[in-house]
Order: C-alpha cells, then structure tokens, then sequence
C-alpha cells in the first residue's frame, strides 16, 4: 500500500512497529473537546442558567451547594446519559455499516430501533409500564430483533446485503406492530409512547447512567481489539479469509456488539434516528481516512447527540421537544448535503 | 434503499416462445378469476356475515333492506381497494425499473412521508378534520415531495441512486417535523395515529370519485410506460442506443409513479409493502418485461389489499385491523423469504 500524507510509524526497539494516523489522532482529539464543550454548554442551560466558568469549578468540586445540586444531580446524568448514547449509537453505526459494506446499514435501517420500540410500547400501551420497566422492555426487544435478523439473515453465513434486507423486512413487521399498538393505546399513553419513539433525554437520571457505562467499558475494548480483522473483512470474505481473519467469527463477535450496545442505547433514551447513520459518515470525511474508523465515530456520536439535545432545548425552550426531533431534521438536511456534494464530484 | 440493480433484471426482455405467451395469458385469466373472488369476499365477509345469494341482491336488486344497506357500505370499500391496490401495484412497477431497483417503493421517493406531513399540517394548522379533506392535502404533498425529490435528484441528469437518496433525506426531515407536530398537538396526534396505518374503513363514494381521475390518468400513463421502461431497464448506455428517450421516460414515469401513490396514498394512508412485494413477486414468473409484469401487477396488488383487508376484519371480530398493518405483517415474511431464496446477492 502506498504511503498516506499523515500516516506515521513509530518504531520500537527490536523491529516493533506501531502505525500512527496523525490526521484521525486529532480528529478524536477536536472530537472529544467538541464534546466536552457541548456537555459543559448543556449543563450550564435550562430554567437556571449556570455560566460555563461555573460548571467546570462545580464538576472539579468547588462549586457553591445549590450548584453542586442542579448540576451533579440534575443535569450531570442527563448529559452522560447522552454522551454514552450518542457513544454507543456512533460506534455501533460504524460497526452495522463496516459489516454491512454498505453506509446506510445503521440500525435505523435494520431495524433494531423499531424492534426496541415495539418492546417499549408492549410494556407503556398494554401494561402502562413504570419507566424502568419501559427501559426494559425495550432492551428485550431490541436484543429479540437483533438475534431475529442474524439468524433470518444466516445462509451459510451472513452476508452484508443480506443483513440490511432482512432488516428491512424485519423492520417493516415491526413498524406495522408498533403502529397496531400506538392505535389500541389510551390518549395518554399514545402521547407518552410517541416521545418515546422520537428519542429523549428528558428525566434521565444516575440509574440510567450506570449499566450504559458498564456495558461501554466493557464492550468498546473488545471491538476495537478486534477492529484489525474488520479493516480487512472491508476488503471482502475472500481476500480476508486468504489473509488469515476468521471471518465469520470476527462479523458475529462485532454485530452482537452491535446489537447490544444500540439496544442499551435505545432503551436508555429511545431510538434517536440519524446519530448511528451519520456519525460514522462524518467521522469518515473528518479523519478523510478509510476503513471502519470506530473512535472517530464514537467520539462523534457523542458529540452530535449531546449538541442536538442543547439545540432541541435553545430552539424550543425546556422540555419541549425532544432530542429526536433535531437529529431527523439534521440527518435530512446531511442527506441533502451529500447528495449535493457528491454530485458535484460527479461521484454518483 | 440504495441497492443497485441485480443482473438479472438487466437480463434482455426476450419474446417469449408461443407457448410462454399461452400460459401467462391464462395466467392473466386465473388472477382476474381470484380477483372477482376476493372482491364477492370482501363484500360478504365482516362483522355481519352475507350469503353470496344476499350480496347479489344488495348488488342488483337494491331494496333497501338491511343486507343490502351493509352490501352498499362494504361496496365503496372494496371499489376503493381495488383501485387503490392496482394503483399501488403499478406505481411500484414503475419505480423498480425507473431506479433498476428491485426494492424501490413508493415510501423510497418519500411519498408517504410528504402526504404524511401534509395531512398533519391539515389537521394542526388549518382545523382541517374531515377524511375528505385530508384527500386533497395527502395528494398535493405527495405530488410536491414527488417534484421536489425530482428536482434535487437532479432533473434531467437524474440517476437512480440520487433519486432514493434525496427521497430518503427528505422523508427524515418531514418524519421530524411530523413527529414534533405530534407532541406538541393532542388534536393531530389523536388524528394521525390512526391514519398512518393504512386503512380502507373511512371509504366513501365520494372519496372514490375525488381521487379516480387520477387513478384514470396515472394508469394509462404507467401503461405506456411499459416499453420504454424496459429500454431504461437495460442501463442508461443500452436504452441509447436503443433509441430511448431517457430524461422523457425519467420524467413520466416519475409523474406516473407520483400520481397512482398520491392518490392512493390521499384515499387509504400510507399503505406499506404492497407497491414493493407485489411487483416483486410477479417478476419472478413473468420475467423481466414490464407489458407483463404491469397487468400482472395491477391485478394481484388488489387480491393482496383486499385479502389483506378481509383478514383484517375477521382476526379481531367485532374490531377490525387496519389493512396496512395486515399488508405488512404477511407482507414481511414473505420478503424475508424471498431475500433468503436469491441466490446472487451482491451489492
């Protein structure tokens, strides 16, 4: 392969050689100060504005008590909640699209967003479910859709193209449950199953924080310990086969990944479309670099996320709309974007 | 979805052999046959249960009597299925050779998602709330998301792949402002949440007659699409040199297309998987060529709407089950199915 502008080796004693993309270390870099900065923005706004000065001194533990409170208690964990999500959403978007080969292969598309709906509406329409229950309810259904496609998507293996329409048909049987149940559900329960289905951060608190950490910390090493074979699995089944990456391990190994971590996500704030589409798509042309480009996505899903939620709240005013609503409008308006653009490359 | 073409639709459309021609002709028969079945069934068969004997009195000798007050009610609804349903069937026709894509549907070109937005808008900014009057709103936003994604695919240089993605951006920018419409609006969310199903119950002689005109001009159009879609079909070089005139036929088909799902779209909701699966399927036996494939279509889409429609009233008795929530769970599994059959499934 001929050497990349940007793409340095550092070498060791005794011939060990660690390849450095420059390029995509500050894009992580920018990333996570982007994200930084959104969160403190974030937890500096609402009915009592904090000055961003405040925040970070009340988040080192100096703070004066009622700011202690508003933030550590109030709006800290909203705001991880949305980190993590946003995290868990962009990693596992690079993971479904890599896999896939194919860019619009996020969980959107397959269908795990509707699954876990269609969970979360079972507990909120038929058993007027507490929020916890609704948490789980979703998990179970997005973890239920995840094993339903892989092994309706099995033929002596899973094949990407296969994968995405399966989930399709999946998706569809599950969008039309979802609509049956939205239909039989009292007023009430229809308005709190519709924000539901848009993707919120409202009322988020440490309970939430918890498991999607744990689950992040133990999942995101054991993708990227694996990333290696996914770059050649890029490449096709056979050239990666020839090159020593046992293929169909390696694919099960990262959907389950990828389906748990966009289920906790979901369950956690409900399927917020676009960030698991987008994130790896604007992470590829940030770091301008191919290959599933996983830590970019991840630090972008969080940062989008968390900047989509302090737009839904400057633009509408507090607990208004949701964070959903934002990230539609915007992956629409990005569609838009590479469509322009990608005409005046003249690529499609 | 983008999904490029599959050979095998690239595949020549070559005459078929006599004996072909024979047996897709008698296959034509036999679907007209199921056809008519389907329709005396979905006269007869609901909450009341009909005798074929009482549905041919409410049918030709009206008097009036209750039978036959039931026969007049489930009379306009199966009109409108079979309408609506040979609309689906053909508008998705021509969208899978117009993209050379076998998944196209109405819903990739954001049609759905444009009557959607124009029937919420109806409801929460105009006090529209009679189902008449979300007809016209349905069918003017499809026919305007219809130009618009013709416009940003590009109009004259337009190419399958621009055509999905601009249909697909701009469904997710209308599905956010639809979903904020309904949060912020209990009177639109009472209204669409029964509307975004799909559904045949609401039809009346009236809403027939607003939407077959269109019905009328959006089929003869699609029928004389048939030839050169099959041209297009064959790939933008080989349609040339054939001598197709490819932006005219982009252009009306995409006109064609626009209309059969707007107004079907502005009579029954958005009704999912009929407009995809059916062409589908009929493009398994009949081959590639669209002067089959379409009257083959036209006819089995409403067998599938109809029956999907009959089914609905009898799982749930005395409620009923809309349609489209029946289209698409039938509809999902057989698309599994035939996902799974393929055997050259390259990207």
């Amino acid at each position: 392969m001929a050497p990349r502008g940007g793409v340095r080796a550092l070498r060791g004693p005794g011939g060990a050689s660690v390849r450095l993309d420059v390029r995509a270390l500050v894009v992580v870099v920018l990333l996570m100060a982007a994200a930084f900065a959104a969160s403190v923005v974030l937890i500096g706004t609402g009915d009592f504005p904090i000055s961003s000065g405040d925040v970070v001194r009340t988040l080192f533990g100096e703070g004066t008590a009622g700011q202690e409170f508003i933030v550590n208690e109030l709006r800290l964990p909203r705001v991880l909640v949305g980190l993590l999500v946003g995290a868990s959403l962009g990693l596992g978007g690079a993971l479904f699209q890599a896999v896939s080969r194919n860019p619009l292969g996020s969980p959107d598309v397959l269908g795990l967003g509707q699954g876990a709906t269609a969970g979360a509406l079972v507990m909120i329409v038929l058993f007027s479910g507490s929020a916890a229950q609704v948490t789980i309810g979703a998990l179970v259904g997005g973890l239920v859709t995840g094993a339903l496609i892989y092994l309706l998507a099995w033929k002596q293996g899973v094949h990407g193209y296969r994968l995405v329409l399966v989930g399709i048909g999946v998706s569809a049987v599950a969008t039309a449950v979802n609509g049956y149940l939205l239909t039989k559900a009292d007023f009430v329960d229809a308005a709190r199953a519709v924000v539901w289905m848009t993707g919120t951060l409202d009322g988020r608190d440490w309970n939430q924080v918890w498991p999607l950490l744990w689950l992040c910390l133990l999942l995101v090493p054991l993708v990227l310990a694996n990333a290696r074979g996914l770059r050649m699995m890029e490449m096709g089944d056979d050239v990666s086969h020839a090159l020593g990456v046992p293929v169909e391990r390696v694919r099960m190994l990262l959907l389950v990944s990828a389906v748990l971590l966009t289920a906790a996500a979901t369950a956690a704030a409900g399927p917020v479309s676009f960030v698991a589409l987008t994130a790896p798509q604007l992470a590829r042309r940030l770091t301008r670099s191919p290959g599933p480009n996983l830590v970019p996505s991840l630090f972008m899903g969080a940062a989008l996320l968390v900047t989509a939620d302090w737009a839904a709240q400057r633009l509408f005013g507090d607990g208004q709309l949701p964070v959903g609503v934002v990230t539609g409008v915007l992956g629409g308006v990005y569609l838009l974007w590479l469509l322009v653009t990608e005409r005046k490359a003249g690529r499609i | 979805m983008l999904v490029d073409s599959v050979p095998e639709q690239r595949a020549e459309a070559a005459p078929a052999p006599p004996n072909r021609r024979v047996v897709r002709s008698v296959g034509l028969l036999v679907s007209v046959a199921v056809l008519l079945l389907v329709a005396v069934a979905s006269v007869a068969i609901g909450a009341k249960e009909l005798s074929v004997a009482q549905v041919w009195h409410g049918l030709f000798a009206d008097s009036g009597t209750y039978a036959d007050v039931v026969v007049d009610e489930r009379l306009a609804r199966t009109v409108l299925g079979l309408l609506a349903g040979a609309a689906l069937g053909l508008s998705g026709s021509v969208l899978q050779a117009l993209t050379r894509n076998p998944l196209a549907d109405p819903g990739l070109l954001g049609l759905n998602a444009g009557a959607s937005a124009a029937v919420v808008t109806a409801i929460s900014f105009f006090g529209v709330t009679s189902l008449n009057g979300y007809v016209w709103f349905a069918f003017l936003g499809a026919a305007a998301v219809g130009a618009l994604v013709w416009f940003l695919g590009g109009s004259r240089g337009a190419t399958p792949v621009r055509l999905a993605l601009a249909g697909t951006a701009i469904s997710a920018a209308l599905y956010g402002y639809l979903q904020a419409v309904m949060i912020l609006d209990d009177a639109a969310l009472a209204r669409m949440r029964f509307w975004t199903v799909g559904s045949l119950s609401s039809a009346s002689d009236e809403t027939i007659w607003q939407v077959l005109p269109f019905l009328a001009v959006g089929t003869l159009l699609a029928l004389g699409l048939a030839r050169p879609l099959n041209a297009v079909a064959m790939g933008d070089d080989t349609a040339k040199a054939l001598g197709a005139d490819l932006n005219r036929t982009r252009a009306l088909s995409m006109l064609a297309a626009t209309v059969l799902c707007g107004a079907a779209t502005a009579a029954c909701g958005p009704i999912v998987f009929v407009g995809l699966m059916v062409p589908h399927v009929v493009r398994s036996f009949t081959g590639p060529d669209l002067r089959w494939i379409m009257p083959y279509a036209a006819i089995l889409s409403p067998v599938l709407l109809l029956g999907s429609d009959v089914l609905g009233r009898v799982v749930a008795r005395p409620s009923e089950v809309q349609v489209g929530i029946i289209t698409a769970i039938i509809g999902g599994p057989v698309f599994i199915f035939l996902v799974r059959r393929r055997r050259t499934a390259q990207l």
